[in-house]
């Protein structure tokens, strides 16, 4: 044993630069707190939106001038560096991962920040404390009393998502993974309308988060006792010299796969992902789809890939079972749906399987050729193209209504291309985006990851998502026919008038899932820049 | 000092709560049986780092117990929601999402 009294204690070096698009975020989150603290209550909303649009803004110009003068290692292979003594890595993959994260984060804050559609409040519970229906509530509703909260709220789990697939040692993943998981579990039950089902969305998040973190924590601890150390490099190191007991090392990464598969919505670990999106409201629904699945993929690469990347005959073949599995059960289960948002739901873990398939593709660059993507860059393309779309389509849904909030059910959707036909065109747009029809983003986006799948020699898997995509497109033209060429039912769906907010970020979606389709070279460019992990 | 009795008793314990999670219907039960096994995770740390000779392991221990603590925060704030509204803390009873 190494005698512990001995060693020296020197105070930890950080790169306060290189870091800042992590500090900004979570200093606004603070910044957030005490304005909920100390402002008076008419003017919280203004300036926490204000702060937040322009934290995010800052945190994005941070990312784009960290970028620009990374190091870049291996003749360009691989660009970026180790900061705060090994624990986050601001390598090219994490960055590239910051900036869309940021970009999905403004959506979501416009989306946050509507409050056209309620009657001059937003989408968020008067006062989540006074029980539904109560005289309470109702003298919450009459005062226009609305929790603020929520803007700090999300900009923790910001932090947390962007500090997850950057953390270089598991420690710091772990808690990147609370600090991203407990404020949406909070954001989940803080509806306006719906009380019960949002509450009960959070409680099922709640338990079944909490519990897969408990498996992923275990699975730290075991692989902890396999490799002596946390961090990635050194773990990957004790693989390949196969010292000490291999089966620890096998059941702790199979718990850590747990942990991460349940934040992706991969089945077997989906059964969350439909509750939870059809009880939250809309807004975080949209905000959780695009970018905790983007910072959940995001770390389970860089473990797989940096820590566990040696072992990968053991994990290669679950990785394969797994993808074919959460692809079947997203696109047919999504057939039975008759409620939008869940819909949607499945359609997210279809996607999830679509993005597992590319990523047990080819992984180091050597062994593609310059045309080609590794499985890497066709995930971090995949995951921009899903994010765009994905946003778009929830912000969507918050704009059909009728006399009680947002309708979902699907029938009551029949008819809206009569009601609105601009809307709805842009729904349609946007399903056929998931559906990966040509000259939108999602088929771009599926051709990549296809791309490197099969490069990788995963054929037999690109056939499986080749077919459940065609199962897929079954359910998404099924509601555009629904909407464009059936009759409404009784008075049909009235469509609100939003704010230029959420038209923004409807816009946004939209043209970007346009662009993204047609012209994809310069974010795959970007993609492709982003190189490999470093270690 | 043999390490092996400590991880028994820490894989133990953390079947233990992986079982009462699977079993249990009251939410706050279910929640102590998670806790239960990020405990059984801080035994393995400590007992990993005392083989190993490093801190690391300790230190996390650290960390998960403030991250425990944070946990109870939001879960018992969502739990007493849930609660209040519906006079019933059971996991079964709410069951208004499904299929």
């Amino acid at each position: 044993m190494i005698p512990l009294a001995d060693r020296a204690f020197d105070a930890p070096h950080l790169n306060y630069g290189r870091l800042s698009p992590l500090l900004i975020v979570f200093g606004v989150a603070l910044a957030g707190v005490l304005v909920e603290a100390f402002a008076p209550r008419r003017l919280r909303y203004a300036i926490n939106t204000v702060l937040s649009l322009v934290g995010l803004l800052a945190a994005l110009i941070a990312v784009v001038l960290v970028a620009g003068d990374a190091p870049s290692h291996h003749g360009g292979v691989s660009l970026g560096s180790l900061e705060a003594v090994g624990a986050i890595a601001v390598d090219g993959p994490a960055l590239f991962l910051w900036g869309i994260l940021l970009v999905f984060g403004l959506l979501s804050v416009l989306l946050f920040a509507e409050r056209h559609l309620e009657g001059g409040l937003t989408a968020f519970a008067g006062q989540a404390a006074a029980l539904p229906g109560t005289d309470a509530e109702r003298e919450a509703a009459s005062r226009g009393v609305e929790h603020t909260e929520v803007f700090p709220l999300m900009m923790f789990a910001l932090g947390g998502m962007m500090l997850f697939p950057a953390a270089n040692d598991l420690l710091t993943m772990f808690v990147a993974l609370e600090v991203l998981s407990l404020p949406l579990y909070l954001l989940c039950g803080l509806a306006r309308r719906r009380r019960l089902i949002s509450q009960e969305a959070a409680m099922k998040y709640f338990l079944l988060g909490a519990f897969s973190s408990a498996l992923f924590l275990y699975g730290i601890a075991l692989v902890y006792g396999f490799a002596g150390s946390f961090q990635l490099a050194a773990i990957d190191t004790a693989i390949s010299a196969r010292a000490g007991a291999t089966s620890m090392l096998l059941v702790g990464m199979g718990l850590m796969a747990v942990g991460l598969l349940f934040k992706v919505g991969a089945a077997p670990f989906h059964a969350w992902t439909p509750d939870v999106y059809q009880g939250a409201p809309t807004a975080v629904t949209a905000f959780m789809a695009a970018c905790t699945k983007i910072a959940a993929f995001g770390a389970l690469l860089r473990v797989f890939y940096v820590a566990f990347g040696a072992a990968n005959w053991e994990w290669l073949p679950v990785m394969w079972v797994i993808a074919a599995l959460t692809m079947a059960v997203g696109s047919v289960i999504a057939i039975t749906q008759t409620d939008v948002k869940r819909m949607l739901a499945y359609s997210s873990i279809a996607h999830a399987g679509f993005v597992i398939t590319g990523f047990v593709g080819v992984q180091s660059a050597a062994e593609v050729g310059d045309t080609q993507v590794t499985s890497l860059q066709a995930v971090l393309f995949y995951l921009v193209t899903y994010g765009f779309a994905t946003i778009g389509a929830f912000a969507v849904v918050t704009l059909v209504r009728d006399a009680g909030g947002e309708t979902t059910h699907l029938s009551r959707w029949a008819g809206l291309g009569k009601e609105a036909p601009v809307l709805a065109g842009v729904f349609a747009f946007f399903l056929l985006a998931f559906a990966g029809i040509p000259l939108t983003s999602g088929f771009t986006g599926k051709w990549m990851v296809f791309a490197a799948a099969w490069a990788g020699g995963a054929w037999p898997l690109v056939v499986v998502a080749v077919l459940m995509s065609a199962v897929a497109a079954f359910f998404y033209v099924r509601v555009i026919v629904l909407m464009f060429f059936s009759d409404p039912v009784g008075d049909g769906p009235t469509v609100a008038v939003p704010s230029i907010l959420t038209t923004a970020a409807i816009t946004v979606g939209a043209t970007m899932t346009l662009v993204l389709g047609v012209v994809p070279q310069p974010v795959l460019d970007l993609a492709r820049q982003a190189g490999q992990f470093i270690r | 000092m043999s390490p092996t009795p400590f991880l028994v008793l820490s894989a133990l314990l953390f079947s233990i709560g992986t079982l009462g999670v699977l079993v249990r219907r009251n939410a706050i039960v279910v929640f102590m049986c998670v806790e239960l096994m990020l405990n059984a995770s801080n035994l393995a740390f400590v007992t990993f780092a005392r083989q190993h000779g490093n801190l690391d392991g300790q230190i996390a221990a650290f960390f998960v117990m403030v991250v425990a603590a944070a946990e109870v925060v939001v879960g018992l704030a969502i739990i007493m929601t849930i609660f209040r509204t519906r006079r019933s803390a059971s996991v079964d009873d709410a069951s208004l999402l499904k299929y």
